[in-house]
């Protein structure tokens, strides 16, 4: 269970929000929608563990996560704007060098199949990723979700520039994810094909 | 955390800096010609002197060898910053000071190793004779870890600072002082038949503390970076 208690963000001069609750159950997935510039990303930060809160506190499963730390660490899955993935490498290097940076190697194969998934083909796998499109980058960072044991996803963002089949895709991963009693939370302008029992909605003012 | 995760996590850094390096070999192959050009112009401007050459050839070796690890300095973690692997790479859950002693490691084999391998060529260049050749190599050895231990501090806490490459100049190399003094003086005294021992020592004094403290106050850097 993933619980904000009276969160409050600033950035600069300007108070995002304040006093923000929130209480997440696993199986749940959590959209953060909101305008532009009210604070979504920040509050994804903050859940991640990357960003401070001003006040209040993050907690998992009712432990606060600044005093988790590592422990927290090892629980999360986080996927920012960023796809934290280099140009110099292939597809499958990038894959499996994320994934052994986060603790949880994978074999080559294993990154093949998630990269197919994601529905990149073969074909893709041994070129250099600066030569992929914008969206073929952003599905090499999130063939991760096919391969991580972590029970909580942190996506900001993640449709952007996804093309209609690749989003039902991901969205049939992420409900996979849900129905193994994990927990999701996005920062999305997109609506999320999930059947409603599953969706909790959070609306930043700005 | 088990401790092989742990490993998993260090060694993936290491091997994914190592293959871009190769795949970027260009960018290690510059460091290496900028240390050579850099170390060739001073008998062009001093004049073929071998005396006066022997003389300054610490000196210049160690300058040239600061010089080419603060070059390559914007390389530890801009490019890292830049696409978002930072992030995740404080999002391991393993002691984040432990990951950037297996960046700064990378870094060293890549833009240190390089300098070491080359000196008694280059000190050979100089007219140094077998032992002062073996104290170059030796001091470089201890020194240039060092290095690329306090480049990292700098080299992160400038991490999204417009202007950082001369930024990160003026902030490192006050600190690069000691060694500077320690390597061209273990050198220097060899040469005058007095050993290098003494300053060797501090060389590995100088080591020893910064793998103690440079990791650590780096993650805190890199952090606040990211906040």
């Amino acid at each position: 269970m993933l619980q904000a208690v009276g969160l409050s963000c600033r950035r600069g001069e300007r108070r995002l929000f304040s006093d923000l609750n929130v209480k997440v159950e696993r199986g749940k997935l959590l959209a953060v929608v909101g305008e532009n510039g009210s604070g979504k990303t920040s509050l994804l930060r903050i859940f991640s563990s990357l960003l401070p809160p001003e006040e209040g506190s993050v907690r998992w499963d009712g432990e606060d996560i600044h005093q988790l730390k590592e422990l927290y660490s090892g629980q999360l899955m986080y996927l920012g704007h960023l796809n934290g993935i280099k140009d110099d490498l292939t597809a499958v290097e990038n894959l499996m060098s994320s994934m052994a940076l986060a603790g949880e190697p994978c074999s080559e194969s294993g990154a093949k199949e998630a990269l197919e998934a994601i529905g990149l083909k073969r074909l893709v796998h041994r070129l250099p990723s600066k030569v992929l499109s914008q969206g073929q980058k952003r599905r090499v960072a999130l063939a991760r979700l096919w391969l991580s044991t972590r029970p909580l996803w942190l996506l900001d963002e993640p449709f952007t520039s996804l093309d209609t089949a690749s989003t039902a895709v991901v969205t049939q991963r992420v409900h996979a994810h849900l129905q193994r009693q994990g927990l999701v939370v996005v920062v999305t302008h997109q609506e999320i094909a999930l059947p409603a029992e599953r969706l909790q909605q959070l609306r930043l003012a700005g | 955390m088990s401790h092989s995760s742990m490993w998993d996590s260090i060694s993936g850094i290491i091997q994914r800096d190592l293959l871009l390096a190769m795949r970027r070999w260009s960018d290690a192959a510059m460091s290496v010609f900028f240390l050579v050009i850099v170390v060739s112009l001073f008998p062009l401007g001093v004049g073929p002197e071998p005396a006066v050459l022997r003389t300054i050839a610490p000196g210049v070796l160690w300058v040239a060898a600061l010089l080419t690890c603060l070059l390559s300095l914007s390389r530890v973690f801009t490019p890292d910053y830049l696409d978002g692997v930072l992030e995740q790479m404080v999002l391991v859950p393993q002691p984040l000071s432990l990951l950037v002693l297996g960046k700064v490691l990378a870094h060293w084999v890549i833009s240190g190793l390089p300098v070491v391998l080359l000196s008694p060529l280059l000190g050979l260049q100089f007219g140094l004779d077998g032992e002062a050749l073996g104290v170059l190599v030796l001091s470089l050895l201890l020194g240039t870890p060092t290095l690329s231990m306090i480049g990292a501090i700098g080299a992160a806490l400038v991490l999204g600072v417009r202007g950082s490459g001369l930024l990160v100049a003026l902030l490192v190399l006050p600190l690069y002082v000691p060694v500077l003094i320690f390597g061209a003086g273990a050198v220097t005294s060899s040469m005058a038949g007095i050993g290098g021992e003494a300053n060797l020592s501090l060389l590995g004094a100088c080591l020893v503390l910064s793998l103690f403290l440079a990791p650590w106050a780096t993650a805190a850097a890199l952090r606040v970076a990211l906040e």
